[in-house]
């Protein structure tokens, strides 16, 4: 009982984390209908640019705010630059640019930062007030973390009034234009954002999977799963999906199937959500007129 | 002399420039073709299910393994000999391929691209998986070992050795699948598949059976790269999850887009780009093939969306006017049938 606690409540801190990338991909999806590919290395990317940052000495939460200031402004010059000249091409298109910046990310944090692994520092002690019976230090304090920036996100999009342009660009980008919305701009802050997001999700993973360039492949893949799960317009449902993805793979790694199996486990999720309910749990049925 | 003479020529100029090739150049260099010729087919087989039928997948690493291990296992624990793996690999990823087919009925754009990355992903794991050791060999792979030429001789100086052996094996089942593919595409069943990507309402009032046709395109389209993966495993004569990860589905999907989107002979130049690229690259820094490649990948599909093909395409237009006004001339008022192009605007 005891283990099955722990197994569960390591969960809920790894679901977190997939909870956020599945929150960044959602920002994205929400105003543009494109998966972007590419969230996972530049998260990766972000942690790299933490990491030199507090090898050169600086204080870990100077590095974090900063981190979190430069992945933003970089999303928003992605989109300003890379995507804004295909918003409105097909499909294909989108997905090739989206593999184009995977490509480029990880090549570039292999290119710069070499190699090889790399311990990332947590910025909770072990033996704090925040150990408690079913979690590590680490583990509560990401939790404590990514709850933050969720709560000021929704306080973000509640109560400002650039938030609320957001959401009508969002929603109804015709309309919101004849309002005076600059929609595509909203489109570039969304893109600050979830780029934002993914590097406090990348700096929260780093200390317990290590950093290397492909330290995100798989926890994208989760992002993913989570996102569908929750259904893929649903804020709320992305970040309740990672909590359960993260739980399902805790429990059918230490009961079921072991750890060898992990990314076979999110394929059989994303596969059988779309198959079974391609809604999600909370996500808006789409009825199209033929 | 006739047009079609001409074609001949060509074609003949070209078989006897592809047989005297090998015996030109260096043992490591007719290796390296003979990869050109198996991500040729490869690049062909992503082609059918993305260029010609609009389903996205970033996956075909996964079918590519699959094949490979395919042949693998039934030449070293089957005892079987290596030419008769390659329909056997077809087969299975035929197999597969069709069975992915279902659920991605249901699933278009991102959510099939979502889809097969995950199977893109799953397959390395599943190989190093414990329980499937006694055929996979783990995290080892498989070593094989490679055919000798059933018979030997000396032209221009270059013994007839293992790689040039398998240079001409591979060139034949090579231009088997193309001729195979182009019969495929350039019929009833190609209109139908190009169909389905532009307007696949359209396509299904015009009594085109939707569900089956996408499925047996991704069975078909997995068959050609099983087969290319079952090629890559003699060539290589090795196998190992370590060989078949993410990088090779993104690798071949940058060889079409490269080649050209819905082109035929574009796989071979994706191929050669796949191929010889990143030996290139390599020099500056292990990161920067993938570099090159992303940078690639947008720059292409700003300026020159419809790849190399494309390209050579639209130039043979404007050096044959008398081609681009007969094809104006044909149906005056309807837009004029260029090359298929996925990248145009749509509206939806």
């Amino acid at each position: 009982m005891e283990a099955l606690l722990h197994q569960i409540f390591s969960g809920l801190a790894n679901g977190c984390i997939y909870g956020s990338i599945a929150l960044a991909l959602v920002m994205i999806y929400q105003a543009t209908h494109h998966l972007n590919f590419a969230q996972g290395e530049m998260a990766t990317f972000s942690t790299f640019i933490a990491w030199a940052l507090i090898q050169r000495g600086m204080p870990y939460w100077v590095a974090f705010a900063l981190t979190f200031g430069i992945s933003f402004a970089a999303g928003l010059l992605i989109q300003r630059v890379i995507l804004r000249p295909v918003e409105k091409a097909p499909v294909l298109t989108n997905v090739n640019v989206f593999i184009g910046l995977l490509l480029i990310f990880n090549a570039c944090s292999g290119w710069i930062f070499d190699h090889t692994v790399k311990a990332f520092p947590s910025p909770f002690p072990q033996e704090s007030i925040l150990k408690t019976a079913y979690f590590s230090a680490h583990e509560m304090g990401s939790f404590l973390v990514m709850l933050a920036v969720l709560l000021s996100l929704y306080a973000f999009f509640r109560f400002t009034p650039v938030g609320l342009a957001m959401r009508a660009a969002a929603q109804n980008p015709e309309s919101a234009r004849l309002v005076g919305i600059r929609v595509s701009w909203m489109l570039a802050v969304g893109w600050g954002f979830a780029a934002a997001i993914g590097s406090v999700a990348g700096m929260m993973v780093a200390p317990s999977v290590f950093l290397d360039p492909n330290m995100m492949a798989g926890i994208l893949l989760y992002g993913f799963a989570s996102a569908l799960l929750g259904g893929v317009d649903n804020p709320w449902g992305a970040v309740i999906g990672g909590m359960i993805v993260g739980v399902l793979e805790n429990l059918l790694g230490a009961y079921v199937i072991g750890t060898e199996l992990k990314l076979t486990v999110a394929l059989v999720l994303i596969v059988g959500t779309l198959t079974l309910m391609p809604a999600g749990l909370f996500g808006k049925r789409v009825v199209t007129r033929v | 002399m006739s047009r079609t003479r001409w074609v001949w020529i060509g074609w003949a100029l070209l078989l006897v420039a592809a047989v005297v090739l090998p015996f030109l150049v260096k043992n490591y260099r007719v290796f390296q073709f003979n990869l050109v010729l198996v991500y040729a087919v490869a690049i062909l087989g992503l082609n059918i299910l993305t260029g010609f039928n609009g389903q996205i997948s970033l996956g075909h690493g996964a079918f590519y393994a699959i094949g490979a291990y395919g042949a693998a296992v039934l030449m070293d624990r089957v005892g079987m000999p290596y030419w008769a793996t390659l329909p056997l690999a077809g087969v299975l990823c035929f197999v597969l391929g069709f069975l992915m087919g279902f659920p991605a009925l249901r699933l278009a754009g991102h959510y099939l691209a979502v889809a097969t990355l995950g199977l893109a992903l799953a397959v390395p794991q599943l190989l190093k998986y414990k329980h499937l050791e006694a055929y996979t060999g783990g995290v080892q792979g498989i070593v094989l070992v490679k055919p000798d030429p059933p018979f030997t001789f000396r032209f221009l100086g270059q013994p007839f050795n293992a790689d040039r052996w398998l240079y001409f094996f591979t060139l034949a089942v090579t231009i088997v699948m193309f001729v195979l593919a182009w019969n495929l595409l350039r019929g009833r069943v190609g209109r139908a598949l190009i169909a389905i990507r532009d307007h696949p309402i359209a396509a299904a009032v015009m009594g085109i059976n939707l569900p089956l046709f996408k499925s047996l395109t991704f069975g078909v389209s997995a068959a050609f790269t099983g087969v290319a993966g079952a090629l890559g495993a003699i060539v290589i004569a090795f196998v190992s999850p370590d060989s078949f990860l993410i990088t090779l589905s993104i690798f071949l999907l940058v060889g079409m887009v490269v080649g050209g989107l819905a082109s035929i002979p574009g796989a071979f130049f994706g191929a050669i780009f796949i191929q010889f690229v990143p030996n290139i690259a390599d020099e500056l820094s292990k990161s920067a093939p993938a570099a090159i490649y992303g940078v690639l990948l947008i720059v292409l599909m700003y300026l020159m969306p419809t790849g190399v093909m494309g390209m050579v395409r639209k130039l043979w237009a404007r050096w044959q006017p008398g081609a681009a006004r007969l094809r104006v001339n044909v149906n005056p008022g309807a837009p004029v049938p260029v090359s298929p192009d996925l990248t145009k605007e749509s509206t939806t």
